[in-house]
């Protein structure tokens, strides 16, 4: 299926990412090669089937409510961008939490 | 009486509660989940996203979900999953919530209120675990988001284990919704696992709000924001109501938005549009395996459930607790213990109630307190109405009593305070007899006319002894032997 | 002396060092010379460029403490003092990890990994960290954001990927074991490609914990060496039960223990049935792959394996399932990148500008594909068709497995259709590249053990691999059966190659 330049664009702006326009005119063709490809899982009749999201079958592996030790704040926020009174500091956040 | 909205409209309300859990630890690593200390202190390389860390479940997280899924009647999933639930948000650590999607822990239940006397029953759609998010400060403008230059994030609250709760939209009038956040709020308080302090965060209350012709489809919602008070739910919800029937009566349409509402100015205003429903591409989170709950567990946890609020409720009634006073108790945190000691103590319960939810809650509020930090208990509750009982108070100086209790913290008992303050009835005959006969002197023409028939004019004489007694006298004692004076 | 320092096996440097014929401070030396000789930074062409970080005083302290507590007498591991390449999406305190990116930018993690401290409390010391493609997306190392690694038997080819920094160093004799990380054949393709033994342990077995994730339901570390028994020595270090790791299996609660890969491994394949898969062989392998892997089956049976055919249904589908699930999961898994906590910062107006700026800057062009590919494999409307069909194929793959080790204990294919190609070969058709990982693919996605061993030398010179797969924990049959392959070939890897670099003098 062919992914048109204005659908790489949604998927972008999902994604959170920047893509130049030179950018956008190369994937759309790449992605859609790519799940033109992809999409011959079609071909498998597998309604029935239970989707496998894990190979190995682990279940209720718990933790007990005990507390271990946090970080020391210095190495949190060494690694930082940008930090003002032992915060993480971001510009003007436009949009509410979805 | 509930408020409705004006004729010829229905108003439909759902709620989204957030629980945070009152666990030592954070949902998916060993942070404390103090998150009121200093910033970014109690984070570790999971709570803070650090590239490589992986999330383990906090078992007794699990434990208080369910608690709280069989508390309101939820059915449990023998299996369930923890799906992602992808955004992006500073406060987000991994740009995704870990959160329950299709297959949530707890599913299908509802709760019984009593509203303005009458019966109602809410259903409850899903309970569900998730994790929180930081808390961001906004520097510059109002200190709000809006006008805000610049963000600071503190991750101490991220992965704090949180519980929403969503309701069917089974209610329609502002005072049901306010009945079923209190009822969530005794809930959980009674099971123990969570501070629901609203005005602190630990339970937070999301309405969805929309109005319709009775019969006709739901209208669009809007979904209001930042209610922190059970006051600010009804409010918010009827203004809400009121608001959207004036847009559509004027022709208009109401938007698929989220509104916040402003407590001080008493109206919800738009936050943001929702153009289209956001795509969080949910699945199932691969660091995660599935939780599983059998049947047996979950019977021992059922067997395991402390008295909830309505059961509680109807046991004052059956005790004879006026209903209205018996929603006070439950719903005030610390009273019924207080009660339930006090009968034990010996207390009838009506006495018991009318005192805690009378003139106790009346003091309590005038010194600006809570009940549970009054420091009263059940023991000096007892006590204080034993010396009612065998007179040794009147209710005047039982009220003086309590007074000090509350100025005091219950440091005192009340036979202490009593003794202390000097707070003692004066009943020996002796005594009174003495002043009853100064009284009579005093006032020949009063007791001329009670001597002619009218007997009322006695009230004044009492007042009298009990002035110059300073209150402590025992009215009855007072009445008989005044009579016998003024007959004798 | 210091030459076959350079090209002894683990286990040989280890028996030396215990004799006390050798210090593990000699040996870390001679490693690290070799790597100054012969690793350069990445701009030549002459060199292998195997390493993005070098840790030479923690490696020679380590070393120096080794060799003291073995004075004292005390008795230490079986790789104790053994130098070993860490793949650079492995944490470790101290140094960088960049998991071959720019996003992650001047990011030291504040914490070691599980594998980190289980080679720690082995005494296996950790030279440096190795070269990958960015997020270990790619087959070839191209897709690193620090310049590509070169295949120490041809410096003009690739080392295969994502882990050809760790397989180039150990086939240019810069350690003699590596750790890299598999996610569709990432350890196995490059072992095949440098002429390496390459292990991906059963899924569960090696914890992730402080794996910079890619997929994480496919994710498994494992080791990379010249021999098997190097290969099982190490891979026997990596294994272990993680709490940190809620996949991470437990043997008390699963009721199954953890292999033995030492116990049987010189046992030899006699009476072993091995399956020969038939969808993993034929059309797109080259033809000496195809006669290498004949050659090898001949072999097995003249050692007294009984060799029959074996199918995986499902398996042609394995690789667009892999392809719709691992980018599912890495959308999600690279979110966390955004300049906010950590690594690269591309400064913007507002934070959702920020952002988009830092993650479109920061992610080189594979990342940024595969992202939009799981971000649309995932987006409403198409998560049924994608993902959601995509994991169905998957346990229909696993259930391929379960039912053909009903029948039969290993099953063997190609490792990589091809030998090593040329660097910039694939690079302009994302989709070819793609296929090298065809034959790998199916184990990852049914999270069973594989090994890949050298078994052949095509006209060129270069390496060709064999792949052994086994059921879930079976872990030791699949070393065992390599390693009666490599003892029967023995094949003479050091002298045959990599002959592009100067001979270890
Ligand atoms: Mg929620
Ligand atoms: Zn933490």
């Amino acid at each position: 299926m062919a992914l048109s330049e204005a659908e790489v664009r949604h998927v972008a702006r999902l994604a959170r990412l920047d893509l130049s326009d030179d950018d956008v005119a190369e994937l759309a063709p790449q992605l859609s090669a790519i799940l033109d490809y992809a999409q011959q899982v079609g071909e498998v009749a597998a309604d029935d089937v239970e989707p496998m999201i894990h190979p190995f079958p682990v279940v209720n592996v718990v933790r007990a409510d005990f507390p271990a030790p946090s970080l020391p704040r210095d190495q949190v926020l060494d690694g930082a961008p940008d930090v003002r009174d032992d915060r993480f500091a971001v510009p003007r956040i436009v949009a509410e939490d979805a | 009486m509930v408020t409705t909205v004006k004729d010829g409209w229905e108003l439909v309300v759902g709620l989204e509660v957030h629980v945070e859990l009152n666990t030592v630890t954070k949902m998916w690593c060993g942070c404390l989940t103090d998150f009121g200390d200093d910033p970014n202190t109690n984070v570790c390389a999971v709570c803070t996203g650090q590239p490589g860390s992986l999330p383990v479940v906090n078992g007794e997280a699990i434990r208080s979900a369910a608690l709280i899924g069989l508390a309101i009647n939820c059915s449990i999933h023998e299996v369930s999953q923890f799906h992602r639930k992808n955004y992006f948000y500073p406060d987000l650590v991994k740009n995704y919530q870990i959160s329950q999607y299709d297959v949530p822990i707890c599913f299908e239940g509802h709760l019984e209120l009593e509203v303005e006397g009458s019966p109602v029953r809410v259903g409850i759609e899903r309970l569900h675990m998730e994790e929180d998010t930081g808390k961001s400060t906004h520097l510059g403008g109002s200190g709000r988001l809006h006008g805000a230059d610049t963000s600071l994030i503190d991750y101490n609250r991220a992965g704090v284990p949180l519980m929403e709760v969503v309701s069917h939209p089974d209610i329609r009038d502002p005072e049901t919704a306010q009945a079923y956040v209190r009822e969530l709020q005794g809930i959980v308080e009674a099971l123990g696992v969570s501070d629901a302090r609203m005005d602190q965060g630990s339970m937070r209350v999301d309405a969805n709000v929309s109005v319709r012709h009775p019969d006709d489809e739901l209208g669009t919602r809007t979904e209001i924001k930042n209610l922190n008070s059970v006051r600010s739910v009804g409010r918010a919800i009827a203004h809400e109501a009121a608001r959207q029937i004036a847009v559509l009566e004027d022709g208009g349409t109401i938007r698929l938005e989220t509104r916040h509402w402003d407590e001080g100015r008493g109206v919800t205003e738009t936050l943001r549009v929702k153009e289209s429903v956001t795509d969080y591409r949910y699945f199932p989170d691969p660091d995660l395996v599935p939780v599983h709950c059998p049947a047996e567990w979950v019977e021992e946890l059922r067997a395991s459930l402390p008295e909830l609020p309505a059961a509680s409720r109807a046991r004052l009634e059956a005790a004879g607790v006026d209903p209205a006073q018996a929603a006070a108790l439950v719903s005030t945190t610390g009273m019924l213990a207080v009660l339930d000691g006090a009968v034990a103590a010996g207390a009838d319960a009506r006495t018991a109630a009318n005192w805690l939810v009378g003139d106790i809650a009346g003091q309590v509020a005038a010194a600006g307190t809570t009940f549970a930090d009054s420091g009263i208990t059940g023991a000096h509750l007892g006590e204080l109405l034993a010396l009612v009982d065998d007179g040794s108070l009147s209710n005047n100086l039982a009220k003086q009593v309590v007074e000090h209790l509350v100025a005091d913290r219950g440091a005192r008992t009340p036979a202490d305070v009593a003794e202390a303050e000097g707070l003692q009835q004066v009943s020996d005959t002796g005594e009174l007899q003495a002043i009853v006969d100064q009284v009579v002197a005093d006032n020949p023409d009063t007791v001329a006319t009670i001597r002619d028939g009218n007997a009322k004019a006695i009230g004044a004489l009492v007042g009298q002894v009990m002035k110059a007694t300073k209150g402590q006298a025992d009215p009855r004692a007072t009445n008989e032997l005044l009579r016998a004076t003024i007959d004798g | 002396m210091t030459a076959d320092l350079l090209t002894s096996s683990a286990a040989d440097l280890a028996a030396r060092m215990t004799a006390r014929d050798v210090s593990a401070r000699e040996v870390v030396d001679a490693h690290l010379d070799r790597i100054e000789a012969t690793d350069g930074d990445g701009t030549g062409d002459r060199h292998v460029h195997a390493f993005l970080a070098v840790v030479a005083d923690t490696a020679r302290r380590h070393a120096d403490d080794v060799d003291q507590r073995r004075v004292t007498g005390r008795d230490l591991g079986p790789l104790a003092g053994v130098p070993l390449a860490l793949k650079d999406l492995i944490t470790m305190r101290g140094a960088p990890t960049t998991v071959g990116s720019r996003i992650l930018d001047g990011w030291v993690p504040p914490y070691d990994a599980t594998v980190t401290e289980r080679l720690r409390a082995a005494d296996v010391i950790v030279l440096g960290k190795t070269n990958m493609d960015e997020f270990a997306m790619g087959s070839s190392t191209e897709n690193s954001a620090f310049g590509p690694t070169r295949n120490p038997w041809d410096l003009g080819r690739v080392p295969g990927g994502s882990s050809g920094g760790s397989a180039a160093a150990v086939a240019a004799c810069q350690a003699p074991l590596a750790v890299g990380t598999d996610t569709g054949g990432s350890i196995r393709q490059p072992a095949a490609l440098c002429g390496l033994v390459g292990g991906k342990p059963t899924y569960g077995t090696v914890s992730r914990y402080g794996l910079v994730a890619f997929a994480s339901s496919l994710d498994q570390a494992g080791p990379m060496a010249r021999t098997v028994t190097d290969a099982a020595l190490l891979q026997t270090v990596l294994m272990g039960h993680d709490p940190r790791d809620s996949t991470s299996i437990d043997p008390e609660s699963v009721g199954q223990p953890y292999p033995d890969l030492l116990a049987h491994l010189d046992d030899g394949v006699e009476g072993l049935r091995i399956g020969v898969v038939t969808e993993l062989q034929g059309e797109g392998y080259e033809p000496a792959v195809l006669a290498a892997f004949q050659a090898s089956l001949d072999r097995f049976e003249a050692l007294g394996a009984e060799v029959v055919e074996a199918s995986l249904p499902h398996a042609p589908y394995g690789l667009p399932a892999y392809y719709l699930v691992a980018p599912s999961e890495a959308s999600s898994n690279l979110a966390r990148f955004d300049g906010v906590r950590y690594g690269l910062r591309v400064d913007a107006p507002t934070a959702e500008e920020m952002n988009a700026a830092t993650r479109g800057q920061g992610f080189g062009p594979e990342v940024r594909r595969r992202i939009m590919i799981g971000t649309h494999a995932l987006s409403s409307g198409y998560y049924a068709a994608y993902y959601a069909q995509a994991s169905k194929v998957r346990r229909l793959i696993a259930q391929d497995f379960e039912s053909a080790f009903g029948t039969v204990d290993v099953l063997v294919s190609p490792t990589s259709p091809t030998v090593a190609f040329a660097l910039g070969d694939k690079t302009a058709d994302p989709l070819a590249m793609y296929l090298n990982d065809v034959a790998t693919v199916p184990a990852s996605l049914a999270g069973v053990p594989a090994v890949s061993v050298p078994n052949g030398i095509d006209d060129a010179g270069l390496p060709i691999g064999l792949q052994v797969m086994g059921p879930l924990l079976g872990d030791d049959r699949c070393y065992r059966v390599a390693r009666a392959l490599e003892a029967d070939l023995d094949l003479d890897l050091i002298a045959r190659g990599p002959h592009a670099l100067d001979a270890p003098a």
